[in-house]
This record gives C-alpha cells, structure tokens and sequence, in this order.
C-alpha cells in the first residue's frame, strides 16, 4: 500500500536539481582547469627564465669548445658528445633485453607465483632511486667484484694480463676482431655508464612493451594459430609489428629520462672535466647534466647561470627532437585498425 | 562424479570412408569445471555439418576443439578422442601446429591481420613453404571466396578498408589458401548484415566441393539453408545448473528440422525453448 501511494505521485515526488547539478559540472571543470595550468605555468616561467638567461650563450664556441677558465670560451664539446653516444648504446642494450624479456612475460611465463614474484618486483624496480643503481653498476659493471685486479685468484689461476693505469685490466679483442674490443672491468668507461642506464630504465622498458604486446587483439592472434603457425611466428610476424609503436614509444620516453639522469653516472666516475672526444666506447666521458651540475658550482655568474641555462636549454633541445622522432616513428608505424 | 549422463539422445553413423573426423565421448572442462559432457559426433566428408543449440551450451567450444584451438586457453583440458585421419588429434605425438594447418578455422567477427590484403591471403602460404606462383594461389584464394572481382585492383590496400562481409570473406579466402582438410566456421555470420550472410552462405555451398565443413550458429534458419547434416546440442537438464553441454540430436538437416526424434529438438527448432 506504501509502495502503491509513492509510486502514484509520479513526478511530483522528483526535486529539480539540474542548475545544482549544471553548477557543480562548472566548478570541477574549472578545477580540472586550474590543476592543468598549475603544471604549465611553472614549466613556462622556468622556460622563459633559462631563455632569458642562457639564450644568448647558446652560441658556436658552446658546441665546438670544451670547459675552459674564460666563461667566453666554455663549451661542452664533449659532454654533448657524451650524452649522446651513452644514450645510443643505452638503447642499443635495453630495446632487445627490455623486448625480450616483455615478450616472456607476456607470452611464455606459465602462470605462477614466481612470475607473480616477479611482476610485482618489475613494478618495484621502476620506483628504485637512480643513485641506487649507480652504485649496483660501480660494483657490476665498473669493478666488476674487483675480479680483475691485480693479484685476484681469477687473474693468478689464469694468468690473466693486467695492465694498471688509467684504463686497466684485461684488454682484449674478442675473437681477435681489431673493433670488437673488450676491456674488463668496464671501469669509467661509456659501455659501463650506459650498463648502467639499461638497469635503470629497464623496468620502464619492460612495463611499456609488456602493455603494447597486450594490446594486440587476441583474435588476431588465434588467426595466427588457425593457419598452422608456431606461436614464436604469431609473435614476430603478427604480434609484434603491431605493438612496434607502443614499445618504440616507450623506448623514447625511457632514454629520455636516462639522458637527464646525473646521479648514477657521478657514482661510476663520469668526469667532470673531460677535455676531449673519446676515442672508442671504453673511453672515459662525461654527460650534459654532469656539465651543467659542475658549471653552477663554480661563482662566477657567467658559468653559474648562464652557461648553465645554455646548457640546460641544449638538454631540452636534445630532448625535444627525441620526443619529435618518437611520435614521428609512433605515426609512421601505427596500425590503421 | 558420473560423467556418463543418462539424458536421451539419438545419432547417427556413417561409413568409416565417408567420415573424416570422429569425436568419441569427449568430456571438456575449463579450469576443472565440466562444460561439454559425453560428446561424440562422426562429421561426414565433403558436407556441411551445422552445431546448432542455445547460447551457451558448448557449441564453439566443441568446435574450436577439432583443431586444439582450446590449446591455448589456459585451464583447457579434455578426455576421450578425437580422431582424424585414424589417429587421435589429443595424442601426446601429434602437434597442434601441424593439426591447425590441415584443419583451418574462419571466426565468429572477422579478424584480418593489420597488412595489406595480398599479405593476407599470402599468410599462411609463405608459412607453409607454398612453392607454386604466390601471385596465382592469391587470386585463386580470392576468387573461390567469391571476393576477388571486389578486391583486384586494391590488393595492396589495408584490409581494414574492406566491409565486415568483405573481411568476412578475406578470411575465408586466407584460411582456403593453405588447402586444408576441413573448414571450421564459428558463427561465421553473426557479426554481419543479411546481404553478407547470404553471400557467406553461398560461398559455404560452393567451397563443400572440396572441404569438409563443420559451422557452429545459433540462427535455425541458417542452418537449415546451407547444412547437410545437423547437431543440436543443449544443456543438460538433469545438471541445469552446472550449465553442461551435451549433444541431443544429429541427423539429416531435412530430418532433424521437419520431423526430430526428441521432444527436446522439436521443443528448441519450433521456438518453445532457447
């Protein structure tokens, strides 16, 4: 009988709220807004300060130079240099180990508590602060255990030729090819930094490919399967080719941040003052943020600000054109579904 | 539990030179729970063999187990045997690869691979070392799946710019162009409009000259179009909640639709159950 009498009231017994609603709408939109700008007004006030500053320093003798005492004749020849060909080997190392192993996961890994074990501590791993894997890569990869030094068991049992120095250790070609030059430990080198900066970015690499392969459409797959392939041939020829822009993607992003990155380079003895273009990949370097970082301890305000701001505006420049390649690739390769 | 149900059902049997596939008291469960139940079926050779029965009764999951398409499904198992040229497909020795290429499957909503439609068709012929002019094998792909006068002058074009019929057909045309044994179709139509159901239909009539074809629908009219022959499956009443699958009727398609067996056919094919 009550549900009788509620129900004979019809649209009486509605309150008009649609105004209240509409203002709320308003509001969270203006809020959305202002979270929005929030963002890209700091980022625009830091951008036009460092214009400000460093634009007129962005000048030839900056690329062509390298640190020098007179602020008018500094450059950062070399740590451009630098930046560049330990980002190149980082990607050259973390696209096919970060692929792989995303490829693994996804398709291979039975479902069980260790793979279980082990996403968890992927997602983990993307949240360790760098500094942390700069001291993992000093003792892997730079000291390598110290199994290399002089007098260690591994180098008497062998009979190991040491050499001391500044590059020293075990120099060897492999294979006794003259460009497939080995030097063991990795030491201060730019294959031991850009080790390191795989280790770093590796988990991200991971996560963004382990998304892209998901997002292939299982029934493209099960098409795959149904005309008789094996599934490593589903993966390289359908599922692949279709998730290349979101791991390209990924990639990009990734060795974004790595080439921004200072403090696990500091720890594997990146210099500071590197008055020279290195040679070959186990030369010793330094990177553009190392650069920057040592230019604004100095006090004199030419290095401490303008130099810095100029070289700060090369990084972004560097990382803009990476952004730009990236989306190019992602466009240029994107699936049409 | 006792697997052997003690419903009625009524089947028939076939020369062992006219069938080419045999299932023999198939159990199938996903992750440890029963859904089809004491299935066996013989599919004869070079005739359209249509699986019908309300949703959910295990029509594609027996389907797509004629070709270890299941395999993939994580939790998928299956007892009993399902023989194809004298040698059961489940074996331990045979290799599902080797099964999915003699035995090839067409899907329920189109699904082209992101390549050009050449590439489509060329598919699975450069995977199985097709060693005769590529060029020929993809137009008579095509044409036997009555798409190529719509497709000759756009073959390098995605195969998203086709029309779901059209994709429809491109599949079809990619899984004929490894020539294999037998068709399997899963609700081939049921993601398109009636023109294009028409024309898949067509096509079925025309490629049973040379495949065996076994489609799954839920739509009866269909089925009594283009299917020669005509197995309705159900759950089981005695376990309706269990929602198990079992097979009630196969007969002639003339016979299963004008006069059943079971008053559980006749109940689903007049539209008082399903």
């Amino acid at each position: 009988m009550q549900i009788q009498n509620t129900l004979s009231k019809g649209k009486e017994i509605y309150k008009d709220n649609i105004s209240s609603r509409n203002r709320a709408e308003k509001i969270f939109n203006i809020l959305l807004l202002f979270s929005v700008l929030f963002g890209l007004l700091m980022l625009t006030v830091l951008l036009i300060d460092i214009a400000v500053e460093g634009f007129s320093w962005v000048r030839p003798e900056l690329f062509e130079n390298y640190h020098s005492r007179k602020p008018e004749n500094a450059g950062m020849k070399s740590a451009i240099a630098g930046s560049l060909i330990v980002i190149g080997l980082t990607g050259l190392f973390s696209f096919p180990i970060g692929v792989g192993a995303a490829i693994y996961l996804e398709e291979y890994a039975p479902q069980n508590k260790l793979t279980g074990f082990i996403n968890l501590n992927i997602n983990n791993l993307a949240g360790v602060p760098s500094i942390v894997y700069g001291m993992l890569g000093l003792v892997v990869f730079g000291r390598m255990f110290d199994l290399f030094k002089e007098g260690s068991f591994l180098v008497e049992f062998l009979k190991i030729p040491i050499e001391s120095g500044a590059i020293g250790g075990w120099n060897f070609n492999l294979f006794g090819l003259p460009w497939l030059e080995i030097h063991l430990p990795f030491g201060r080198s730019m294959v031991a930094g850009a080790l390191t900066m795989t280790l770093l970015i590796l988990p991200v690499v991971i996560i963004a490919a382990r998304e892209a392969i998901r997002a292939v459409p299982p029934s493209i797959r099960e098409g795959g399967y149904a005309l008789g392939t094996t599934k490593w041939h589903v993966i390289k020829s359908l599922v692949l080719p279709i998730a290349f822009p979101g791991i390209l993607t990924g990639m990009i992003l990734s060795l974004s941040r790595a080439i921004g990155e200072t403090a696990p380079l500091i720890i594997m003895g990146a210099f500071t003052y590197v008055p020279f273009l290195p040679k070959s990949v186990w030369d010793q370097f330094t990177v553009i943020p190392i650069q920057i970082y040592n230019w604004i301890t100095l006090p004199q305000t030419e290095y401490r600000v303008h130099l810095a701001a100029a070289g700060i505006l090369v990084l972004l420049l560097i990382l803009f054109l990476m952004n730009g390649i990236a989306i190019y690739l992602r466009k240029k390769y994107e699936i049409k579904w | 539990m006792n697997l052997v149900s003690n419903i009625q059902s009524y089947s028939i049997n076939f020369h062992e030179n006219a069938t080419i596939i045999r299932a023999n008291q198939l159990n199938i469960f996903y992750s440890g729970k029963l859904v089809v139940e004491n299935f066996s079926l013989q599919v004869p050779k070079n005739k359209i063999t249509a699986l019908i029965g309300p949703s959910g009764c295990g029509k594609s999951t027996v389907i797509r187990s004629f070709n270890r398409m299941n395999d993939i499904i994580p939790g998928f198992s299956l007892q009993g045997e399902i023989k194809y040229q004298g040698k059961n497909i489940y074996s331990s020795l045979e290799d599902p690869v080797r099964i999915r290429r003699q035995i090839g499957m067409v899907f329920q909503k189109p699904n082209p691979f992101p390549k050009s439609i050449y590439e489509n068709v060329a598919f699975g012929a450069r995977i199985n070392k097709y060693q005769g002019n590529l060029d020929e094998l993809v137009e008579y792909s095509l044409i036997q799946a009555a798409l190529w006068d719509e497709v000759k002058d756009k073959l390098k074009e995605s195969a998203y710019a086709l029309s779901g019929g059209q994709q429809q057909r491109l599949c079809i045309a990619r899984a004929i162009a490894i020539s294999p044994d037998i068709l399997l179709m899963d609700e081939p139509a049921s993601a398109l409009d009636p023109i294009a159901t028409l024309k898949i239909e067509e096509l079925m009539w025309e490629l049973k000259e040379k495949y065996t074809i076994v489609v799954v629908t839920h739509n009866m009219q269909q089925a009594s179009r283009v299917s020669d022959y005509t197995a309705f499956m159900s759950l089981d009443r005695e376990k309706i909640d269990a929602r198990v699958g079992v097979l009630i009727e196969f007969d002639e398609t003339t016979k299963l639709f004008t006069n059943p067996k079971l008053k559980e056919t006749e109940d689903y094919i007049t539209g008082r159950f399903g």
